[in-house]
């Protein structure tokens, strides 16, 4: 197990490094940032080049991803445009969206799996087809339409909540942004859980279970649901990166200002350094998560070892 | 479909006992290598597989003829939209912003004074060419790449699974943001490729898990124990058991990928005009929705009874490949 | 059941923790009795003066800085502010006297010497200012701030100290409304606090007008609050403005009918057609000194050869200005009829209907003139617009299917949005339009000067598509050095017509500020450059 670990954690250096490579070539291939900072206007040229020199854009593109790398090993992440460093922008957008993820997790854990054993266990009942019409319109209506109609019916018409989050963001006020930011997800994990449960519902181990007189709480929760969530397990252990940055949409329509609105007022800027560095940060959390799938998987599953 | 690929083994005369998915089914062909196997055994050893017997199951299954329909609908409409709608869905008058239903344009008009039900109809073509060929795309390369990496394990695993990191490790709307923006191209093609390059690892982390759930399974050691080839394994034993989640995920993922495309319009980063789209169209009509629901209402729903066919679809295959639940 | 009982569990939690949000929140804008909260935009750059080139940080410029002269709120005139007064004998030697008495909020007295300083600071290349080139009048420039290589100057050489309230500004050509441009904030003054710790001061900046900073979190908020200390007449009536960021006009807009924030100065222009209802008379619609155009790349010769300028007068009329403005933007837009804006008024330079007949709407006579141009470059125009911010969508599409219609054909004319702003820019300046494109401009002064040079003379800073015309330049030249401003007014209207005649630029309408409030305020206005009058505002 330990030895599993420790090489694990010697093949995240080339992803890493790959992720980063990638995304610092795609950012690249927005073209020149310094273009956008002038406003409705051409920046002189000489203050352009003044600019592209300071950032270290006149160098060329494998020298700056080496010089930006060297930089990101003693903790400096560079500085965006507007002078403030990259790090202190990671320092209060960081937390802000951790609490988000948080939320919308515990969303997918909670009423995703319990949706999933429900449905998994009534197939073909009322319940089951009302839970599939429900993910099916999760799923199709995209979340920036779920977004604004949530804002626009408990914020505006109804007043339960505010319609934006406040800049202290606390776990109140993000309940709503992170089930929405949780839907789509939310619905996956109710399929996958459903799918999973009726698949090993006539397995062996379960009619073993029923007919040894286990009570069926304990057979769903023992037997049933530990085997079947492996596939469920990787899905969560894989959305944690993804939602992580993939609230861009979430965190613009109610405000929030975490790594999802770095990331767009980054890239709305071409900003090379906030969008490299805040994406070098969520490919850590990627690994760090994914990692932890895997050893989870052999929780949940005996036959499964690592050496 | 994957129907041809199994075309020989039509002529293998299987046990009966859920096609080829247990022990039985390996010996049968093992058995069936020999000259003069079960081939005169009687009249229920008529040749079948797995995939003649899920099509057999599916013909009965009203759930897969309903979807079936929709979806042949669907393909109908796209390549001939003049069927049932007349006009042209880039044919817009300002002044008729935002009205509603009336003869000639039964869903209203939208914030452009363009035809809610033309544009749905003259819709449907880009996105279902965008969910489908999507969906195509990040299934058979997500599967191909999770597979292989489940099954080899050890090294290949490593590699592959590394790879997949890497790509998944990008925020998919960051990545969509980022590499459509440079795009000037206005066909569907840059937009399908950006949602292939990432989203394929979605599906392959779920077929490299479910590969190795599969493989500790006795049928699959005793296939090997009785020096079955790593291809035959893989796809005659793994594959089929290890296909109902990526089918499952795939067919969610092709009503994502309609909704994706409205999330890059929404972004700006989208399908461009002159496309007609369902996403280009819920886009535009979101910040309306206080005062022409309608010209979201259409298209939304369009999206979803697609979306709903294809889950519907997915899931009777599914049903269908899975003997455990016959 | 023991999984039933913990969803059940879980939702109720949920139902406790959304109620709990309902009631804490509630007084989402009472920071403090007499202080208001009001969207903003995160700025781009650093909040120097001559380094803020947008609104968003303008704003907040424009609350903690008073410069020489102040733009009236209502007329826009330039008014003496810190100036006693400005002397001039030839339009081209100005001698300039401070006020008395002025301060900034750290005590440090406003002399000549803040001001040249400042000036040097914001023109000297090394700075990166990205306002430098507003120095370009003055004497000196050149060396400060060569067009490449390094400079050979730290100091303008036309800026001279005389005595600690006079100082004297020598321009390198004529230019008779130079004192009327002091408005503009890149020519503020600066304390030496500024020069002393810069990093310091960035991060909270301190100046001369009648806010001072209370906190300052990049990206998110920034608390100012009234100075009491502040010496001008135009003393706050609020005791504070919350500026809060907000990625999304929508968002804020919600907000502010949540009761959740006080002041929006930007209506997006999907909620235009509720606002009345939601807001009733706290809703204002002003003129403001901002005009859009679409512009065309006169780079490429399909727009730049004889007969384009038909082609270019046909678009024009194929556009009915009156029912976009009307239908998409709820009339917080008005047809334009010229290239200036009617803030400017009669005497400053706005010509109702300079432009003619070729901004009316008139399909029969678009279809002859373009045919009779050529016909349309390649079949189909393409207009290039940035889909990340604004409204810029609607009306581009709007003004496709007004083309598409008045044409009669399909595909005449289609929108091609770009992501971003940044690479919008990036493709104008490598020149790669190839259709019309958006081209808004807001005034940085009033004066039709600005709404003229910087967009159509010969290589100026945002004369994007590179049009180019001598007959202008030279009108242009010649209205720069007529010190009488009746006829250097005149002059710049014939130079308007030279526009005119060639549609270097089709005019599309003029734009209003449009701003919503919340029930505590009152006295709430948009001053020409649709910024809201914050010091005015009374909060209850």
């Amino acid at each position: 197990m330990g030895r599993y670990v420790v090489r694990r954690l010697l093949q995240m250096i080339p992803v890493f490094v790959g992720a980063t490579l990638l995304i610092f070539l795609m950012v690249n291939v927005m073209g020149d940032p310094i273009a956008g900072l002038c406003g409705e206007r051409a920046c002189d040229p000489a203050t352009a080049a003044q600019l592209k020199k300071e950032f270290g854009l006149d160098k060329p593109l494998w020298q700056q991803y080496l010089t930006y790398m060297g930089n990101v090993f003693t903790g400096d992440f560079g500085t965006a445009f507007n002078g403030q460093p990259v790090t202190e922008l990671m320092a209060t957008a960081f937390p802000v969206t951790i609490r988000l993820t948080i939320v919308a997790i515990l969303f997918e854990i909670v009423i995703g799996i319990t949706l999933g054993v429900v449905t998994g266990m009534r197939r073909g009942r009322p319940v089951d087809t009302g839970v599939l019409l429900a993910t099916l319109v999760v799923i199709s209506v995209p979340t920036f339409v779920t977004g604004l109609l949530l804002q626009l019916l408990l914020g505006v018409q109804w007043h339960w909540i505010q319609p934006s989050v406040s800049q202290a963001a606390t776990f109140g006020e993000l309940i709503v942004p992170g089930l929405v930011l949780a839907a789509v997800s939310l619905a996956y994990v109710t399929r996958l859980t459903r799918t999973s449960i009726a698949e090993n519902k006539r397995s062996d181990y379960v009619r073993t279970a029923v007919a040894k007189g286990l009570p069926r709480h304990r057979v769903i929760t023992r037997h049933l649901l530990r085997n079947s969530l492996i596939p469920v397990v990787t899905f969560i252990g894989a959305d944690i990166g993804a939602l992580m940055g993939g609230a861009i949409v979430t965190e613009r329509i109610f405000n929030i200002h975490g790594v999802g609105y770095q990331l767009y007022q980054g890239i709305l800027r071409q900003n090379t350094q906030t969008v490299v560095g805040f994406v070098t940060v969520l490919v850590l959390v990627f690994l760090v998560a994914n990692l932890l799938v895997d050893l989870l998987y052999a929780v949940l599953d005996p036959r499964i070892r690592y050496a | 479909m994957p129907e041809q690929s199994y075309e020989p083994d039509r002529a293998i005369a299987g046990t009966g006992a859920g096609g080829a998915m247990d022990l039985a089914a390996s010996e049968a062909e093992t058995l069936e290598r020999t000259p003069g196997g079960p081939q005169g055994t009687g009249p229920q050893a008529k040749p079948r597989s797995l995939w003649s017997d899920a099509w057999r199951d599916l013909r009965r299954n009203p759930v897969f003829l309903v979807s079936g329909l929709v979806i042949v609908f669907l393909v109908v409409i796209s390549l001939w939209p003049s069927l049932i709608a007349s006009g042209s869905p880039l044919q817009c008058d300002l002044a008729k912003a935002q009205e509603g239903s009336q003869p000639g344009a039964p869903f209203g008009y939208d914030g452009q004074g363009c035809n809610v039900y033309t544009r749905t109809v003259y819709g449907a073509r880009t996105s279902v060419t965008v969910g489908v060929c999507a969906t195509l795309g990040v299934a058979l390369l997500g599967s191909a790449l999770g597979g292989l990496a489940g099954f080899f394990g050890g090294a290949w695993d490593s590699f592959l699974s590394r790879i997949t990191d890497v790509f998944f490790a990008i925020p998919v709307v960051l990545g969509g943001l980022v590499l459509l923006s440079v795009v000037t191209s206005n066909t569907v093609w840059p937009v399908i490729g950006f949602m292939v390059l990432l989203g394929w690892p979605q599906i392959s982390r779920i077929a490299r898990g479910s590969v190795i759930t599969a493989k500790q399974n006795d049928y699959v050691q005793a296939a090997r124990a009785l020096g079955a080839s790593h291809s035959r394994i893989l796809l005659r034993h793994i594959a089929p058991n290890a296909v109902a989640p990526v089918i499952v995920v795939a067919t969610i993922a092709l009503g994502t990928y309609i909704s994706l495309e409205a999330t890059l319009s929404y972004l700006g980063v989208g399908l461009k005009p002159p496309n007609v789209s369902w996403g280009i169209d819920i886009s535009a009509a979101s910040p309306y929705i206080r005062n022409a629901p309608h010209a979201l209402l259409w298209p939304s729903g369009a999206l979803a009874v697609t979306v709903l066919a294809f889950i519907m679809l997915g899931d009777a295959v599914r049903d269908a490949l899975d003997p455990k639940l016959r | 059941m023991r999984g039933a009982t913990h969803a059940r569990w879980a939702a109720g939690a949920m139902a406790v923790a959304l109620a709990a949000t309902a009631c804490g929140g509630g007084g989402g804008s009472g920071e403090g009795a007499g202080v208001l909260s009001s969207s903003w935009g995160d700025p781009q750059n650093p909040l120097e003066p001559a380094n803020t080139n947008e609104v968003q940080g303008g704003k907040v410029l424009d609350m903690i800085f008073r410069g020489l002269k102040r733009y009236d709120s209502k007329t826009g005139q330039a008014k003496n502010m810190l100036a006693e007064k400005i002397d001039t004998p030839d339009s081209q030697n100005f001698t300039i006297t401070v006020k008395d008495g002025s301060t900034f909020s750290n005590g440090e007295k406003v002399t000549a010497k803040s001001f040249v300083d400042a000036w040097n600071y914001g023109a000297s290349l090394k700075n990166n200012q990205k306002n430098a080139y507003f120095f370009g009048y003055i004497e000196g420039y050149d060396q400060v701030h060569p067009a490449s290589g390094s400079q050979t100057a730290d100091t303008l050489s036309g800026l001279k100290v005389v005595n600690d309230r006079t100082f004297t500004v020598k321009l390198n050509q004529k230019f008779s409304s130079f004192p009327d441009t002091l408005g503009y904030v890149a020519f503020a003054p600066l304390p030496q606090a500024f020069f002393k710790d810069h990093a310091a001061w960035v991060s909270k900046p301190v100046g001369n007008g009648p806010y001072q900073i209370d906190s300052y979190t990049k990206g998110a908020q920034m608390a100012l609050k009234k100075w009491d200390g502040y010496p001008g007449q135009d003393k706050a009536q609020n005791d504070g403005v919350t500026l809060k960021v907000y990625t999304d006009s929508d968002t804020a807009y919600t907000d502010l009918l949540a009761g959740n924030l006080d002041l929006v100065d930007d209506i997006p222009a999907s909620q235009l057609k509720n606002v009345k209802k939601d807001l009733g008379d706290r809703y204002i619609n002003t003129p403001a000194g901002i005009i859009q155009t679409l512009a065309f790349p006169y780079y490429d010769q399909a727009w730049n050869k004889s007969g384009s300028e038909k082609v270019r007068t046909g678009l024009s009329m194929a556009i009915n200005r009156k029912q976009i403005t009307e239908t998409i933007f709820q009339r917080t837009r008005t047809p334009a009829t010229d290239w200036t804006s009617p803030v400017l008024g009669p005497e400053g330079g706005f010509q109702d209907g300079l432009c003619g007949t070729a901004c009316d709407y008139n399909p029969t006579e678009a279809k002859r003139l373009i045919q009779e141009g050529g016909g349309l470059p390649g079949g189909q125009i393409k207009i290039t617009y940035n889909a990340d911010t604004g409204s810029h969508r609607m009306w581009v599409d709007a003004v496709c299917n007004s083309i598409n219609n008045a044409l009669g054909n399909d595909k005449a004319c289609v929108g091609n949005p770009v992501g971003t702003f940044a690479d919008f820019r990036n493709q104008i300046s490598q020149h790669k339009m190839t259709g019309p494109f958006r081209a808004g401009w807001q005034m940085d002064y009033p004066l039709i000067q600005n709404f003229l040079q910087p967009l159509y003379y010969t290589n100026a800073s945002s004369n994007d598509g590179k049009w180019s015309n001598a007959q202008f330049d030279k009108l242009v030249d010649q209205a720069n050095a007529e010190s009488d401003t009746a006829k250097a007014v005149s002059t710049f209207q014939q130079a308007e017509g030279v526009v005119r005649d060639n549609m270097a630029a089709i005019p599309l309408w003029y734009q209003n500020g449009s701003a919503g409030y919340s029930q505590r305020l009152s006295n709430v206005a948009l001053n020409p450059f649709s910024v809201p009058v914050y010091n005015e505002i009374k909060v209850s």
